[in-house]
């Protein structure tokens, strides 16, 4: 932590400062925003990772940082000079490592000296010597393909390094490792990092996995999305080495899993606007139904009927953003209500884990026709005289409120949801969605379920 | 013929790269023949247009080489043949290699670039032999001009699957290692010799094997050439073939095929095998392939002295002082760019346009009145021939179809088979069908229907393997698990190739038709209309009309009978080839 090798740098002077940064993609109609108002500084000395669920932009930021994509608007600043193109000051450690698969180990790290006009037999000397410090002497002629996922990200660190990085940003470098070698790479990071043995001034890491970025950082950026924003800037004061069993450190992964599930809002505010009517138009969380079924049951096994959600992803060997859109899913359809971290089952959600395939169906189905997205799609259908629409109909009209892909996936979620429903369906030879316009399978939401009334009451008891 | 055979020893990212070549990358949503395909279409009719004017004052009589049947004089023949080849070969590549780039790298470019390189390669090129055989005639002295336009005709064969694969590479580089490129502050030369060029060279390299076999074919036809008193024959081995056979010289025939299948095969093992061996390292799957391209020359040359050396104190150095020239460091890169285009640029760039349109006007209006001068009758009869041809070409395909499918499955459900003959029906495919042709009518041409039989023979040789190098791809890939249930349950006999093999075979199906539809309406130039044992044999069909408009100087009907030979294969492609491989893309995906 006490990493302050400050030559060049006055001390207390930031080297990144972003202020009021927005990003917008697209244009005119369609353009959706991605980063919205953020202001973020990182000083000599310092780690900070930033957290959040996906899809809230921490990666964007990171590029932007580094100069590989222009903010829309606001100002970025390294060392308080505006940035133009790529920051030649950064270096990124890549999620998927990015090394070239037809070189070989040594030859990945001698060929980003390149650039900087270093001659070839110091770019040789350099590389030996950094594969050497992080534990790949032997290995210098193997190609990538030939090393584990731990040993080809010891090569993304050790090119990252030949270019001596005043910044280094983290792209979610240990996500795609097995546990333990990400555990070990992690510890050596944060021993080249802690010593003082590399010129790198500061760190920036994005990451998904909570407990990381506290074993780590010094500063917990947290992120919401809708768009991307700034929810909290927390300090980490604990000592390193950290050890994951403290209580403070508990605590704080708690509180930042807190932060990022937040906490179930009111019915309208969860389920947000259909397109077409005012209000703010909320997404559908890509899940499989059998992702919030599987939840639900887990969860009603607890003899609480509460859990901790930071335990349940530990038990499940699952970072929180694989289980968030599942979690976002309950809340939404109003089978469970999120708290500090907590996540417990309404009576409905408990009757729904407890029901049989059937009732599950008709339940699911009456809860979906509230979701704005839903009843959209429904009501089009409903009006159509043939009660078949084209898909291409559904996706320019959502293409205002997200961008191009995102407005698929939603199409592509609602079709899954409606299919298991059996409220509206595909036919994927024509891409039409279309409904059977006779009485009986109607859509029309009365009477279909028998539990269409009690619901209601289920919803109100269960907000605390 | 250039189009999708290598593909089936490779993985699916070959298979992609390749099988989008046939037809380019069709727009979603996109009509299916646009503004700019019209425009492209008039540039080539105005193209033809001036290349048939220059050749107006061209005497009739046009002397070709005396071809000489001893065997001492196939060496050199076969010397001739293959450097033709490799000079168009490499031009073919130089130009892929820009073209490419650019069109992959430049946004504006690539709007105008890429419309042009999709009509460009679904052309039936050989009908473009006459016209431009006629114009250099008349410019450059006779052999000379013959030479040109040989290669000239390989390189239209080999060059659009070439560039089509290396654009398709450089858009597709792997987006981090893009960003990796970017961070790391590669300038343009690093970017291409130590990203781009590598993750392309696979692709580049499979499709160079087609490009090459596909090449043989163009050169044996562009060899043997001779309509009327117009002989614009070139001395190699095609032409030693076609005079053999025309005098019934046994002896030179088996020696002639003889050397042409040792060439084709040398080749094979002495230069793409080797390579493909070599290239193995630019894949970029980061697992190991568990059954890689094998060369044993490649192995003997890689423990060999002379060839590390000539690594070390050749290649080396070159690449060295390249790295010096076009390197540079990064500060130079990194002055702030000005978006702005100058005013001049500007000017410059509508000047242009004005001047392209205003040829494009002029060019179009004087090729409409040479068309005009083709009487009604002239127009009856290209119908009339379309349509014999189109026929010739349906029953070729056909008769492909009805045996390699069958034999494909045979071949492609059976690992060990596969391997085993795998090597033998690429020898085959290699050979060119055009310098069998006149082989084909030493036996043929005095049956009944003989040219008829020898023409839908020719196209059939030509393009059959198309089709069995994707059956065979397509029943390799077939999961064991479908073949499993299929099994379990007694799905036998017809039921089994309803629900199971046919299906799974369509896509792959079409891809070997649509490459082997192209060249069977090629082939119809030499095969419908020919000279042997100086008596002419014709069939009613386009590419008759075409030979015989070059013997007798009809250059409207010439100019007619070309533009409809370039339409219909485009609306074919466009209309029919082009839904059904969405329809195979859509419905009948294995992933």
């Amino acid at each position: 932590m006490a990493n302050i090798n400050g030559n060049g740098v006055k001390n207390g002077q930031e080297l990144v400062k972003l202020s009021k940064v927005d990003k917008i993609y697209g244009r005119g109609e369609r353009a959706t925003e991605a980063l919205q108002n953020i202001n973020l500084t990182i000083k000599p000395g310092e780690f900070v990772a930033l957290l959040g669920p996906s899809g809230c932009g921490k990666s964007t930021i990171l590029r932007i940082v580094a100069g590989l994509i222009p903010a829309s608007t606001g100002s970025v600043l390294y060392r308080g000079q505006q940035l133009h193109g790529v920051n030649p000051h950064t270096t990124i450690v890549f999620q998927a490592f990015a090394l070239f698969p037809w070189l070989t180990v040594q030859e990945n790290v001698e060929v980003v000296l390149k650039p900087l006009g270093i001659a070839p037999a110091e770019r040789t000397k350099r590389a030996l010597s950094l594969l050497d410090r992080v534990g790949l002497d032997g290995f210098e002629t193997a190609y990538p393909r030939e090393l584990s996922g731990g040993m080809r990200q010891k090569v993304g660190f050790a090119r990252a390094m030949a270019v001596e990085p005043e910044l280094l940003c983290l792209d979610e470098p240990f996500s795609a490792l097995d546990v333990l070698s990400a555990e070990s790479l992690r510890g050596e990071l944060m021993e080249l990092w802690t010593s003082g043995a590399i010129p790198t001034k500061a760190i920036l890491m994005v990451s998904h996995n909570i407990e990381e970025a506290v074993f780590m950082a010094d500063r917990l950026v947290v992120m919401g999305k809708g768009p991307g924003h700034i929810i909290a800037d927390i300090p980490v004061n604990l000592p390193h080495p950290r050890h994951r069993k403290e209580r403070a450190f508990l605590q704080l992964v708690d509180q930042v899993y807190g932060l990022i599930v937040g906490k179930t809002q009111t019915e309208a505010e969860e389920l947000g606007a259909a397109p077409g009517e005012p209000g703010k138009v909320r997404g559908l969380p890509h899940v499989q139904i059998n992702a919030i079924s599987g939840l639900l049951e887990r969860v009603n096994e607890e003899i609480a009927d509460r859990v901790d959600l930071y335990r349940l992803a530990e038990e499940l060997h699952e970072t929180l953003n694989d289980l968030l859109p599942a979690v976002e899913a309950s809340e939404m359809l109003g089978f469970a209500t999120v708290e500090s971290g907590d996540l417990s089952l309404t009576p409905l959600g408990q009757t729904f884990a407890e029901a049989s395939i059937q009732a599950r169906k008709e339940i699911f189905a009456a809860r979906i026709k509230r979701v704005p997205i839903i009843r959209w799609i429904l009501t089009k259908l409903n009006q159509d005289e043939d009660g078949r629409l084209h898909w291409d109909d559904y996706q320019d009209e959502l293409e205002e409120f997200f961008p191009l892909e995102e407005a698929e996936r939603q199409i592509e979620s609602a079709v899954s949801w409606g299919r298991y429903a059996e409220l509206f369906y595909f036919d994927d030879d024509d891409d039409t969605l279309f409904i059977e316009k006779d009485p009986v399978a109607s859509a029309d939401g009365n009477g279909s379920t028998p539990l269409g009334e009690p619901e209601q009451e289920h919803i109100e008891s269960s907000k605390p | 013929m250039s189009g999708s055979s290598g593909n089936i020893m490779k993985g699916s990212v070959h298979m992609n790269s390749v099988r989008r070549n046939t037809l380019g990358t069709p727009q979603p949503g996109g009509r299916l023949l646009s503004a700019g395909d019209i425009v492209i279409l008039i540039g080539l009719a105005v193209v033809l247009y001036a290349g048939l004017r220059l050749a107006i004052p061209l005497p009739t009589p046009v002397i070709g080489p005396e071809i000489n049947l001893s065997a001492s004089a196939l060496p050199w023949y076969a010397l001739l043949s293959v450097t033709r080849m490799t000079v168009a070969y490499f031009l073919s590549l130089s130009f892929s290699l820009v073209y490419g780039y650019i069109a992959a790298r430049n946004k504006s470019a690539e709007r105008i670039m890429l419309p042009i390189l999709d009509v460009l390669q679904s052309l039936p090129i050989l009908s473009f032999l006459p016209v431009v055989l006629l114009s250099l005639s008349a410019l450059l002295p006779q052999g000379f001009a013959a030479e040109i336009a040989a290669v000239i005709l390989i390189f239209t064969s080999q060059a659009w699957n070439l560039t089509f694969s290396f654009y398709q590479s450089v858009r597709t580089v792997p987006g981090d290692l893009q960003e990796a490129s970017e961070i790391f502050r590669m300038n343009w030369w690093y970017r291409l010799r130590h990203m781009e060029l590598p993750f392309g060279a696979l692709a580049l390299l499979w499709n160079s094997v087609m490009s090459w076999a596909g090449g043989w074919f163009f050169l044996m036809a562009a060899e043997t050439f001779k309509v009327g008193s117009r002989d614009f024959r070139l001395p190699g081995l095609g032409s030693y073939l076609q005079k053999a056979a025309n005098d019934g010289n046994t002896t030179a025939i088996v020696l002639g095929v003889l050397t042409l299948v040792s060439l084709v095969v040398l080749l094979d093992q002495l230069v793409w095998r080797p390579l493909l061996a070599w290239a193995e390292k630019f894949k970029i799957e980061l697992v190991e392939n568990d059954n890689p391209p094998t060369s044993w020359f490649f192995e003997v040359t890689g423990q060999s002295r002379l060839a590390t050396g000539f690594t070390s104190r050749v290649v080396v150095p070159i690449v060295e002082a390249l790295d010096r020239k076009f390197g540079g460091s990064f500060k130079e890169q990194f002055a702030p760019t000005t978006n702005a285009i100058p005013f001049w640029r500007k000017a410059l760039r509508n000047g242009l346009l004005v001047l392209v349109a205003g040829v494009l006007i002029y060019g179009g209006f004087r090729a409409i009145q040479l068309l005009i001068t083709v009487p009604l009758s002239g127009w009856g009869e290209i119908i009339v021939a379309v349509l014999a041809t189109g026929a010739r070409v349906a029953a070729a395909l056909i008769i492909g179809v009805l045996w390699t499918v069958p034999v494909g499955v045979v071949i492609g459900t059976n690992p060990r088979m596969a391997t085993l003959l795998q090597p033998v029906v690429q020898i085959l495919a290699s050979i060119p069908a055009t310098a069998l042709f006149p082989i084909m009518l030493l036996v043929l041409v005095n049956l009944p229907f003989g040219l008829n039989a020898a023409a839908i023979l020719l196209m059939l040789l030509g393009t059959q393997w198309y089709v069995l190098f994707n059956v065979i791809a397509g029943a390799s890939a077939l999961p064991q698990d479908l073949k499993d249930i299929a099994t379990m349950f007694k799905v036998g006999g017809w039921l089994r190739w309803k629900t199971l093999l046919l299906p799974a075979l369509f896509p792959y199906l079409i891809t070997g038709l649509i490459t082997a539809g192209g060249g069977a309406w090629n082939a119809s130039i030499v095969a419908e209309y020919t000279e042997f044992n100086n008596k002419t044999y014709t069939v009613t069909g386009l590419g008759a009309i075409i030979s015989q408009a070059t013997a007798k100087a009809d250059y409207g009907l010439l100019l007619a009978g070309t533009l409809t030979m370039i339409g219909v294969v485009i609306m074919l492609n466009r209309f029919f080839w082009r839904r059904l491989y969405r329809l195979a893309e859509e419905r009948y995906r294995m992933d």
